[in-house]
Formats: structure tokens, sequence, C-alpha cells
């Protein structure tokens, strides 16, 4: 478990070295810093300076060593755009995506483990093939689709939820939330449904998948040769065995939540992390799309490890060798 | 009352398919009695686990049983249906199979698959479910009973496995076990063991066992009678020593003569020519006729052979050889 674990820790800090390369080239190969920084009116002795002071004659891997020194404590250098800390900034916006990933992965589990359920154990039913039908639409109408047919059932036509941004937040000092008003819950309702649905279908087609699979298994067999009841044949034999390999598709697909937040936030004019991204690309802001794409592999290798330790936790026979077993 | 613990009277099964009816099972009749095993051997296809899993209510679907009675106990069981026969599984009627490592659950203690069993069928008490597991334990040969109950299945061997199968199957001291091929996923080494400890735990209790099997050594040495099927019908019924040393039916004459007795000697073995009929391709009257030196006109034409009472569906029986002297 502990060789396991660090190799798997290696390998993280591998992948994150990897991204910190790219996000820290896109300043190489996008323009020329000391042109965005400095003026029209600048002397080739400032520009020297500035270079020097900036490390730029540094050789590649100094520089590079610099980059990660800076940014694993948390400074991205300035935003072009608003000449502000990056890293001030992302924290501005992030409770806005954090909040509506949250959200969404809840949305997304909650459903997609019980409909995957219930559409498993009534796997002939009229109820369960009608869902598996409707869920083949999710899987195949693209999110802002989906994001723009809400906003005009319940925005526009019914006029229930509003149609963008996080209604009224409370701030917190470190944190804004809309958790704590009406008008902030009801904003959350149409983005998260658009972001999560298709994990939802995702989760849900996983679960009834594997549930049909361990149904099959001699132990369900067996639970039921021995006079078992069907409730806890369902929920206690099988349900525990589906859950081990829906955990792992499960966790990357919240980390794909987060990623994929910026199509949902860009429909809905969320003011989250995403939407920033957006706004980056447009304006060649390099130092913010390059601290989100830091930060986005850093979700996605924290949650990887955290799901190979859920792995542990579920399943006896991994945790085999860690006791010496036989 | 009559001493059997099971009746099965005309049993018979049948699966509806695109190419007709099938029927993997065909009017058979046996008892069991109280303290009795009963042998059921038949090469692959016979039929032997669908009338196991008829008795137990676990065919799958959609195999049926469209003819005959069922009693246990004397009570009819075969029309019972749900709740109704999941309370006699596990209680009444126990069952184990043939592969060990896939009949328990992997991610459940041994312990608390024991537990789950009893507190089901039993009136108890959760502590006293745990003493009289560690109890259930140690009569099948499990080393340190108490400290394994925490164990989970794959930390056990095959042949402890199938121990713990056993001591599962018979926890809620039912009347009538039915192992299928208990033996055959197991090491020729500890499959005697397995037989042996059935044989004593079953005559202790005076548990009616129908034991299903290939292997006409594990039946000469265990059971008391033995049941021969060919095609989903009964070829021959008798006491062991008789079926097997003065075999009537000729299947059940070549079915010894292709398996190597302690007790008959190093003889050439035979081999029956041909296979065994499909259910889609039955011919008519007496099944095994194709493949029989002694048919006749007779043999081929219905009405088909039945026991009637007697020892052998046969038209031909083979005649009993002038009592040998010793
Ligand atoms: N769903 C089905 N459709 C068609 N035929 C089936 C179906 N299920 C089982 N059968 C047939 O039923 C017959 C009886 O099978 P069964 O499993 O009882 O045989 P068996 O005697 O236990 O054989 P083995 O020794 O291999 O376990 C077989 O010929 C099998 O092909
Ligand atoms: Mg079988």
């Amino acid at each position: 478990m502990l060789a396991y674990s660090l190799r798997r820790l290696f390998q993280s800090f591998i992948v994150l070295l990897v991204v910190g390369l790219v996000a820290f080239s896109m300043f190489r190969f996008v323009g020329d810093p000391i042109d965005s920084l400095l003026g029209q009116e600048r002397t080739q002795s400032d520009i020297e300076r500035l270079r020097g002071e900036l490390g730029l004659d540094d050789p590649f891997v100094v520089q590079y060593g610099a980059f990660l020194g800076r940014a694993v404590q948390g400074d991205f250098g300035l935003s072009y755009r608003q000449a502000r800390p990056v890293a001030e900034i992302i924290a501005e916006r992030a409770p806005a995506t954090l909040e509506l990933a949250l959200v969404s992965a809840g949305f997304a589990m909650f459903f997609g483990v019980v409909l995957g359920i219930f559409t498993a154990i009534r796997r002939d039913g009229f109820a369960a093939n009608a869902i598996m039908s409707v869920s083949l639409i999710g899987v195949s109408l693209p999110t802002f689709l989906i994001g723009i047919l809400l906003i005009y059932l319940f925005s526009v036509e019914l006029g229930w939820l509003p149609s963008f941004g996080r209604g009224d937040v409370v701030d917190l000092g470190w944190w804004t939330t809309g958790f704590a008003t009406g008008s902030g819950l009801k904003a959350l309702i149409l983005p998260s449904i658009t972001l999560g649905l298709y994990q939802m279908t995702l989760i849900m087609r996983l679960v009834r998948s594997e549930m049909l699979e361990v149904l099959r298994a001699d132990y369900i067999r067996f639970a039921r040769a021995r006079g078992i009841r069907e409730k806890s044949v369902n929920f206690r034999h099988a349900l525990k065995n589906t859950l081990v390999p829906v955990i792992t598709v499960t966790g990357l697909q919240l980390g794909s939540i987060i990623a994929f937040a910026i199509i949902t936030e860009t429909v809905f004019q969320w003011p989250g992390v995403g939407l920033l991204f957006i706004n980056a690309i447009q304006f060649v802001d390099i130092p913010v799309m390059a601290a989100y794409l830091m930060l986005i592999s850093v979700m996605f290798v924290a949650i990887n490890l955290i799901v190979d330790l859920l792995y542990f936790a579920i399943d006896p026979r991994l945790r085999a060798d860690r006791s010496g077993g036989h | 009352m009559s001493e059997a613990v099971l009746s099965i009277r005309n049993l018979t099964v049948e699966i509806p398919t695109r190419g007709g009816i099938l029927r993997p099972v065909d009017q058979i009749n046996y008892d069991i009695n109280r303290g009795e095993i009963l042998g059921i051997v038949g090469e692959s296809g016979a039929g032997k686990s669908m009338a196991g899993n008829a008795v137990i209510g676990l065919l799958n679907r959609p195999a049926k049983i469209t003819g005959g009675e069922i009693w246990l106990n004397g009570t009819r069981i075969d029309q019972l249906e749900g709740e109704d026969m999941r309370r006699l599984r596990g209680k009444h009627i126990g069952m184990v199979f043939q592969d060990p490592l896939t009949s328990l659950n992997p991610l459940l203690r041994i312990g608390d698959q024991l537990t789950e069993t009893m507190l089901e069928h039993l009136d108890i008490s959760r502590d006293k479910a745990r003493k009289r597991a560690a109890a259930a334990l140690d009569e099948v040969g499990i080393p340190a009973a108490a400290q394994r109950l925490d164990s989970y299945p794959h930390e056990f061997s095959g042949g402890m496995r199938q121990r713990v199968v056993i001591a599962l199957a018979l926890c809620a001291e039912p009347s009538l076990i039915i192992a299928d091929e208990p033996t055959t996923a197991l090491d020729v080494s500890v499959q005697a063991q397995i037989i042996a400890l059935l044989k004593r735990l079953c005559r202790d209790r005076g548990t009616a066992v129908m034991l299903i099997t290939h292997d006409m050594g594990v039946i000469a040495e265990t059971a008391d009678r033995v049941a021969v099927m060919y095609a989903g019908r009964l070829a021959e019924l008798g006491n062991v020593r008789d079926v097997v040393t003065h075999p009537e039916h000729p299947y059940t004459d070549g079915l010894m003569g292709s398996t190597p007795l302690a007790s008959k000697g190093l003889k050439r073995l035979r081999q029956i020519s041909g296979s065994m009929p499909r259910l889609t391709a039955m011919p008519e009257g007496c099944a095994f006729h194709p493949r029989c030196e002694f048919a006749q006109d007779i043999c081929r034409a219905e009405p088909r052979p039945k026991l009637n009472g007697g020892r052998s569906a046969c038209h031909f029986p083979i005649q009993q050889p002038a009592e040998e002297t010793a």
C-alpha cells in the first residue's frame, strides 16, 4: 500500500511538472512579455534592465525552476489585463466555480446512483426503459444546447429562474457564497443541472451496467439461496460491489465537472474561474491562462489520489498486502 | 407421514425458446429421506443442476416448472412464490455451489455473512448469532474460528472457503442440502476432506442431501442411493451398491465403464460412443437409443420406457449376473 501510494505520488508529481512546463512555455511562444509590459516609448537600456530583473536572460531551466517555485507559493504574476496579482483574481472567482461544481456534482452523483440502481433492479420495467431512452438524449446533446434549452423553458417561457449570474451573494471576506440567499440558490439551479446532466447520465449508465453484472455473480445467487431478503441482496450485497468500479469513474467525472464548467459558465455568464479563463483567452492574458491550467491539473491529480485511497478503503482485497495476508 | 424430507413427483422444467419448448427436466421422480444422501449423476447438460435449482426455487428465467410436484417435509413447495419461497431458502433448504471462490461476497466479512443468514431465519440476538457463527466455523474445521469471523473471503484458501460455504448453508439447520458439484472446483487433495465433512455434518443432524456430481467415485463412497439422469430424464434409481456393481440401464453401465473405480479393479475403460442428444433434437422413445447397443424397435417408439417404481427406465435392463461367489 505504501509503495503503491508513493509510486502514485511520484507519477502525480511528474504530471504536474509537465503541465507546469506547458504553462511556462506559453509565456515564451505567445509574444514577448517585454512588449506587453513596456509601452511604445522604451529604450534599449530599459529593455535590458527589465530582462535582467525578470530573469529572462537566465538559462531555460533556471527560469522554469523559478516559475515553479513562485507557482508553488501561489504567485502566478500579474494579470496583463487587470494588472493585479493573478492569485488574487482567481481567489475572487473560485467560490463561484466551486459552489457550482459542488452542487452539480452532488446532483450528478445522487441522481446518477439512484437512477442507476433503479434501472438495474427494475430492468424490464416500463419506467426503467423510459429513463434509459431519455438518458441517451442526455448524453448526445451538447452542454451549451442543454443550457440554452433550460434557459428558454424556465427563464424565458416560465420565468421561474434567472438566466444568468449568481444572484445575491454573501461576502464572508475570504469567500462569497450564493447558498445564503434565495436568489443565490435559485441562480444555482439551472447552471448546476446543465453542468451535471451529462455526468449524471454517465454515472447512471455505469452504475446500471455494473449492478447488472454484479447481480449475475455467484455470491448474489448464493445470498438468494440462503434466503437473504431481496432488499438486502440489492443494497447490501450488490450495491457495495457495484460501487467499487464506479468510484474511479465518478471521481474523474467530478474532476471534469470543474473543467467543463467553462462552457456552462459562459452560457450562464457565471462569474467563475471558467468565465475568467475564456475572457483571458480573448485578451491573451497569459498569466491567468497559465494559472488556470495549473490549477485544473492539480485538481485532477488530487482527485485521482483521493479516488485511489477510497478504493483501498472500500475493497479489502486491495488492503491485503498491508495486513500481510495470505 | 412418510419419512421423506423431499419428494419429487413427475417434476418437469421447461424453457420456451423461439425454436420450441425445451424440456431440460422431464418427469423425474425421487424421494430423499432424513439423513440420506442421494447422489445425482449424469453427463454435462443432463439437467442435474436444473432439477436442483427447481427445488430451491432459483430457476433462471425463462426456465420454469411446468409440471409435477415438489414436497418438502409434507408441504407442497413448487407453487410457492416470492417471499414464501425466500423464507424457505436457507431455513429449510440449504445450497452449496460449485465454486467457493465466487460463492462468497468479497466485500463482506465471513462473520457478517453468517450472522446475516442466521438473523434472517432464526429468532436470536446479534450476540448469540455471532457466538453461533464462531461455533459453525469451528464445526466445519476452520482453525481459530472465533478470530476468523472478521476475515474476508480472500484471506482463505479454496478448500477453506468451501468449508465456510458449507457452514453458511447449514447455519440455519435446514432439513435438506443441495450440493451442486461441491468439489469440482477444488484441488484433488481437498476434495475428499470436503466430501467427508459434508457427509459427517449431515449424518449428525439427519439432514437429507442431494449430491450432484460427475464423479461416480464420490457417489460410490458417499451416497446411499443414486439417481442417474440422461437428457433430462431419470435413467436409473437405486441403492449405490446395486447400481455400481450391477447397473441395469445400458447408459449407467456405460457410465460405470468410463469411470475408474477402485472397487472394480483396473479394468479397461470403455467409452459410450456418440453424445447426448441436444434438447432441441430429442429422439422419439428412449432418449438413449441412438447410442445403445441393445436398442430394438420398441425403444425407438413411444411411449418411452419409465421407471414405474422399478430401478431402470429401460425395456431391456441388463440382467443381473448369477450371484458372484467370493
Ligand atoms: N436459457 C437456456 N436456454 C436453452 N437451454 C438451456 C438454458 N439454460 C439451460 N439450458 C439447457 O438445459 C440443460 C440442463 O442444464 P443443467 O445445467 O441442468 O445441466 P447439468 O446436468 O447441471 O450439467 P453440468 O454437469 O454441466 O453442470 C442443458 O442442456 C442446457 O443446455
Ligand atoms: Mg450443473
